[in-house]
């Protein structure tokens, strides 16, 4: 089944076009990475999808469900916001700085939304956010707050805060890239994991050989457009394209 | 005077200060919080008669205000209200003039909120009040809080502008029995008592401070 479907989407700062008619389908269980030079529109698109940003034309579904369509002016036209709710549930996105809440601590984070969003019980919250924590390997930081935490932990925080709600598909906009560098491996071993789980996930990232790991399709993006796509091997180790081969000899040397 | 006479009549004046200043941050506290809200409308004229009515609250004195709310009345409706107007009169003045600096205060805190946190509650499912109460409200309090401190240690001392329309506060007792008895006695103890006053306050404050210090 195809857990996310994006056609023809456009967005436009002012005057900048930003995404010039990107499409894209992730099936479930699919992980695709996005990679592509700064300033190439990759957050903007992982934002629009996300709704973070309005789009401005285009078509985003989530497991069928209709998000936005294009109306007959061309103009993107939004589902009613009961349904909008709806779909905001299948999805969940990990920001590059985190963005845990500093009030909270690292178990309250990730029950605070189930309690007050889905309206589970505490006890219920707690067993699940508990369960996440071990997975992370952070139980004995349950009672920590963010503050107190390397930015490793506290990505892995906001991992599990995003999972607790058990999204259909999970966004990743560099979640590396904020971290030390001898902090980025234990991220990336955790969202591997996750791909050996079947998640389905969207990365954007900046790490290539951990892109040609861990994803089942890779997107290579510049000014707007999806340039080149396909296999990890392909893209990566033989790319066809010039502004591919460009981007990535910077980064393989 | 006698001394029992002299603290009796000041302690008194004490009382109804702080009374002044109690019903001042009871009704203004929250009053600010709304002002800000309108200070940040979308809606321009909102906007936009907020900013005059903050503007003109900072830039006029404090003590002109509580003249006007209390002569105004009568000046501009020619209707006498009862003695005990006098004390209205203060609090509504106060409650005005402290809501626009709260206010502005609370705008200040919550412009500076990092737009991440909204957004990270809104792909989490939060709704607007879920995030502005449960996760903006909170970290914006402990942000204002030197701010807003300062604000009520003015606030002890401001009490004394009652005097102005003979409101029974203490630095009006001091004033009738220094007149009185021509000492500055009154004016000693009653500092005196404005100190300690403020002493509390301040202590107070910093309390709250330390117990919203388990988070950065
Ligand atoms: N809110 C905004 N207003 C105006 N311009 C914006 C806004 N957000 C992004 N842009 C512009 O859109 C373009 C794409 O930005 P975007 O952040 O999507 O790039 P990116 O591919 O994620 O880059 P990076 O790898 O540096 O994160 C840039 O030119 C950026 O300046
Ligand atoms: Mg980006």
């Amino acid at each position: 089944m195809k857990y996310l479907e994006i056609k023809n989407m456009k967005k436009s700062f002012g005057d900048l076009e930003v995404i010039k008619g990107i499409s894209l389908d992730v099936e479930e269980g699919q992980v695709v990475a996005i990679i592509g030079p700064s300033g190439s529109g990759k957050s903007t698109l992982l934002r629009c999808a996300t709704m973070l940003e309005t789009m401005d034309s285009g078509e985003l579904i989530y497991l069928g469900e209709r998000a936005v369509t294009t109306g007959p002016d061309g103009k993107a036209v939004f589902a009613h916001p009961k349904q909008l709710k709806k779909i905001q549930s299948y999805y969940g996105l990990v920001f590059q700085n985190f963005n845990l809440f500093p009030h909270f601590s690292v178990i309250r984070n990730i029950i605070d939304p189930l309690i007050t969003v889905q309206k589970k019980t505490k006890e219920e919250s707690l067993e699940i956010g508990r369960e996440l924590l071990k997975k992370m390997a952070l139980s004995d930081k349950e009672n920590a707050y963010p503050y107190q935490l390397s930015g490793g932990q506290q990505q892995r925080v906001s991992i599990a805060r995003a999972l607790a709600l058990n999204p259909k598909v999970l966004f990743f906009d560099e979640p590396t890239s904020a971290l030390d560098p001898e902090l980025t491996g234990e991220i990336l071993k955790v969202i591997k994991d996750l791909a050996m789980e079947k998640m389905t996930m969207v990365i954007v990232t900046h790490e290539m050989s951990f892109a040609r790991d861990v994803a089942d399709h890779i997107i290579f993006m510049d000014d707007g457009v999806v340039v080149e796509e396909g296999m990890p091997e392909e893209v990566i180790n033989n790319p066809k394209n010039e502004r591919t081969k460009a981007f990535l000899s910077r980064f393989l040397g | 005077m006698e001394w029992s006479v002299l603290l009796l009549k000041l302690g008194g004046g004490l009382l109804t200060s702080a009374e002044i200043f109690a019903l001042t941050l009871l009704f203004s506290l929250p009053l600010g919080l709304f002002v800000a809200f309108g200070r940040m409308s979308r809606n321009p004229v909102i906007r936009n008669i907020v900013k005059v009515y903050i503007s003109i609250m900072r830039g006029t004195p404090l003590i002109l205000q509580l003249m006007v709310v209390y002569f105004g009345p009568y000046y501009i409706f020619n209707v006498t209200l009862p003695r005990g107007y006098r004390f209205v009169a203060t609090i509504i003045a106060f409650v005005l003039n402290y809501a626009a600096y709260f206010a502005e205060i609370y705008r200040g805190g919550i412009e500076s909120m990092p737009v991440g946190q909204y957004e990270a509650a809104q792909v989490l499912g939060y709704n607007k009040r879920q995030t502005f109460v449960r996760i903006i409200l909170p970290q914006v309090i402990k942000r204002i809080l030197p701010a807003v401190t300062n604000e009520v240690i003015t606030l002890v001392k401001d009490t004394a502008l009652a005097f102005a329309i003979s409101v029974p506060e203490m630095f009006t007792e001091a004033k009738a029995i220094a007149s009185a008895q021509t000492t500055m006695i009154p004016f000693v103890v009653a500092g005196v008592f404005y100190y300690i006053f403020n002493f509390i306050v301040a202590w107070v404050m910093e309390l709250i401070e330390k117990k919203l210090g388990y988070f950065r």
